[in-house]
């Protein structure tokens, strides 16, 4: 068929599916240096080019099937400001109250799932144990139990007011398709209860297995996982951390803020630098500039995700998660907090934040309101920016007469920490590995650098839930390959 | 009786339909006491050489979601065939290419120019593109090269059953996981799904009404029990398998095709403008106004509306692109 062409590759790696770590050590043994390579690239900015406006809510979702909800609205998003449209009130709650229920689908599924495990199984326990069995062993049958009733209680409310959990349909321009009746706005308050309740119990958790333990308690807090960047975070007016819309604020690593902006501003504020070994792109703050993979005050790296938010912000906007945002701070020695493996509290804090705004939302008078859909003016440009649950997400569009979408670009936040997650992988690597015999228990220390973020590449390229297959390849000072593992 | 092994693996796809997966909720659990999951890399440490270390035919059931774009995807799909009794293309990506087998309307150098080159957001000023040979300070760096074209999994190696949707409806992953554990599964070659249209779920009443207006799905909101195709917005639920219970018609939202072309159905887009030919404007065609190019520029992107899903999988495959 013509069209089709033979592509020579070379070299043949097998590497698709997998992010790839190499280490380079010098003559002691040492690490000299390590990188993460990003190994994909889809194209969505190439072939949203050329498609409806109204479809890129459905069409960008698939650049990640975990975080579809967050895709749904930045692009939803983009099309209110595109079409110069606001929607009604009752339209914005409906779809903050669907993505607060995302959040809870999506925390549970990271803290059960993914980066949990290495604590509650351990960190250096048999990889075969170290995975969602392995925390059921733990935890008890009755609890995993409670973990699968939740993340589809996040489902369940997502599909109620998005037609479908993963990959929902209900964002238009100027509102929502339909919506909701109060036998479902029912059906998600209990459900919101049930998440409440089950939320407190996940930080008791995380308070029984990781901050009684000494050892994890000094693993937070050790250099190896410790850097000092700028944060990044939607906030509303009150400066506390909102999920759905507010502007964005970023703070210095002193936790000064640096800068505040709405979604249209976004250009004079990010730049993205290339890398000729990566697919991913890495950004950085245009105002400070790329200085490399360095952190402090004068580098532009940033971080984002659910400790990018809490740094950014002054507080959450509901008591509960207040309180736990307070007791995070006292505990870990004021704010900014620069630990990695914090990440982790800050996520269940977040739950704990999206229980109670769920719960409150679906108690609002104007929820059930059936002024859901205003009326979208003409095709134009827009920016749409939401905090997916891994951080900052932006959508930007320019639409054409006929409102077809002419450019497309797209910022996702697993791009915006990807300079940070080399240096964490690097850090993490010079503090744990000497010599040349590497253990898997060494090796996994690595990669918690690394899971902290709860890296989704699926957004940056692909990967899915999870513990990301993994190659790390170490060479010695004459950059022999000494040694390659797999996980 | 003996454990089933099953495997999950996953190419160009979103993993939503590794959440789909997750989304048979309690039924996970079954499905750990039922089988053994030999591989699955985004949940358990197994490793690819473990894969090529195990017999042939040592996995039962093998689901496999994602199109093939990359030479590594080509390998291991071949590699989990050769180790599979039963290999599942899981999802529209893997069954017809899917929303990321819309790359088929560029090439790999229009997709690099547009991320790394014109995007408003990127200092390049070196035009600097990844490489798949790069030599840092340390030492060499390599990444994997793409195809310029993407490919469904039946176009790179033989495949068993087909279980469609963006994602695979959880009642039809439950279903498909019931028939393999009691081995009642249907002929090799089949599709897992209703033998009927996503029509046939819609509970929407069709007034067998022509059509000479098509509305974009912003400009009217449509009237809740009346088809939407009759009402002037394009839903693809004429051409598409159902298996999702019409779960977009029923949010107010037309079917999009996730489910791929009905059955006996090859060309699902060619099926679409079959199906929309027929209910477009006939009843006009006698009034001097009729104006047939008119109505038909009402259609906005036909390429994302009618093979939104299925661009690799069609007879199209890919734009032609001269040298």
């Amino acid at each position: 068929m013509s069209g089709l062409k033979t592509i020579t590759i070379d070299p043949v790696t097998r590497l698709e599916g997998h992010g790839k770590i190499s280490i380079f050590l010098d003559e002691e043994g040492n690490v000299e240096n390590a990188y993460l390579q990003v190994p994909e690239l889809r194209g969505f900015e190439r072939f949203c080019e050329g498609r409806k406006a109204e479809d890129l809510p459905q069409i960008t979702p698939r650049i990640c099937g975990v975080c579809p909800v967050a895709h749904h609205f930045a692009s939803t998003k983009a099309l209110d400001a595109a079409f110069n449209v606001e929607p009604s009130p009752a339209a914005k709650k409906l779809r903050e109250l669907m993505y607060s229920g995302y959040y809870i689908y999506d925390h549970t599924l990271h803290f059960y799932f993914l980066g949990g495990p290495d604590f509650v199984v351990g960190p250096d326990a048999p990889p075969a144990e170290r995975n969602i069995l392995g925390v059921i062993q733990r935890v008890g049958l009755d609890i995993a139990k409670e973990v699968i009733k939740h993340r589809a209680y996040g489902q369940k409310i997502t599909a109620t007011i998005g037609g479908k959990a993963t990959h929902p349909v209900c964002g238009l321009p100027g509102g929502v398709s339909k919506p909701i009746t109060e036998e479902e706005r029912q059906e998600i308050e209990k459900m919101a209860k049930s998440s409440l309740e089950f939320a407190k119990f996940t930080l008791k958790v995380f308070d029984d297995v990781v901050l009684k333990n000494k050892k994890y308690v000094d693993l937070i807090l050790s250099d190896a996982y410790t850097l000092k960047t700028y944060y990044m975070g939607l906030v509303d007016q009150n400066n506390r951390v909102n999920f759905y819309d507010g502007k964005v604020r970023v703070v210095d690593p002193k936790g000064r803020e640096f800068v505040k902006f709405g979604p249209s501003e976004y250009l004079d504020v990010v730049e993205e630098h290339v890398e000729e070994w990566t697919y991913v792109k890495l950004p950085y703050l245009k105002k400070v500039g790329w200085k490399g993979l360095v952190d402090g005050p004068t580098s532009g790296i940033y971080r984002v995700g659910p400790l990018g938010r809490l740094n950014a912000s002054d507080g959450m906007a509901t008591p509960l998660a207040q309180q736990e945002y307070e007791r995070m701070y006292e505990t870990l020695g004021g704010k900014p907090v620069h630990s990695t493996l914090a990440f982790h509290w800050a996520r269940l804090i977040e739950l704990l934040y999206a229980t109670e705004r769920t719960l409150e939302l679906s108690r609002d008078d104007e929820i059930t309101s059936k002024d859901v859909r205003s009326k979208p003016g003409p095709p134009g440009e827009g920016v749409g920016i939401v905090e997916a649950a891994r951080g900052t997400l932006i959508h930007h569009y320019k639409l054409d007469r006929d409102g077809l979408a002419e450019k497309v670009n797209l910022i996702v936040a697993t791009t915006h920490n990807a300079p940070a997650i080399c240096m964490s992988i690097r850090d993490a690597a010079k503090g744990l590995i000497h010599g040349e015999n590497v253990s898997d228990g060494v090796l996994n220390m690595v990669e918690m650098a690394f899971r902290a973020y709860d890296p989704c590449f699926a957004c940056a390229t692909h990967f899915a839930i999870g513990q990301m297959p993994l190659q790390v390849e170490i060479f010695d000072h004459n950059k022999r390959l000494l040694k390659t593992l797999e996980r | 009786m003996e454990k089933l092994k099953f495997a999950f693996y996953w190419t160009a796809s979103c993993g939503g339909c590794e959440i789909a997966v997750l989304d048979i909720n309690e039924k996970i659990l079954d499905v750990v006491a039922l089988a053994d999951i030999v591989f699955w890399p985004v949940a358990i440490d197994v490793k690819y050489r473990d894969v090529e270390a195990m017999p042939e035919k040592y996995i039962d059931v093998c689901f496999f979601n994602g199109a093939i774009r990359t030479e590594e995807q080509e390998h291991l799909a071949k590699l989990l065939r050769e180790k599979s009794k039963v290999l599942v293309a899981f999802g529209s990506c893997a069954c017809q290419g899917g929303i990321p087998g819309l790359a088929n309307i560029a090439n790999r150098k229009e997709i690099f120019d547009r991320a790394y080159l014109q995007s408003p957001s990127t200092s390049n000023p070196n035009a600097a593109t990844p490489k798949v040979l790069v030599q840092v300070e340390e030492g060499p760096l390599t990444l994997p090269e793409f195809y310029d074209t993407v490919r469904t999994l039946d176009q790179t190696v033989e495949v068993d059953y087909y279980l469609p949707g963006c994602p695979p409806p959880a009642n039809q992953v439950a279903k498909a996981v019931e028939a393999i554990v009691k081995n009642e599964l249907p002929p090799k070659g089949s599709v897992i799904g209703p033998l009927k249209s996503v029509c046939d779920e819609c509970e929407r009443k069709k007034e067998e009404k022509k059509i000479s207006k098509i509305y974009r799905v912003y400009e009217i909101i449509p009237e809740p029990n009346k088809c939407l195709l009759e009402q002037g917005i394009i839903c693809m639920g004429p051409a598409t398998r159902a298996g999702c219970e019409a779960q977009c018609i029923n949010a107010n939202m037309p079917c999009t095709g996730c489910g791929g072309p009905c059955p006996n159905e090859i060309e699902q887009g060619a099926a679409m403008i079959s199906a929309l030919s027929a209910v477009i404007g006939v009843e006009e065609e006698k009034e001097k106004t009729y104006d047939a190019e008119k109505l038909i520029s009402q259609i906005k992107d036909p390429l994302g509306t009618f093979y939104r899903y299925s661009l690799p999988g069609s007879l199209l495959r890919r734009r032609v692109m001269k040298e």
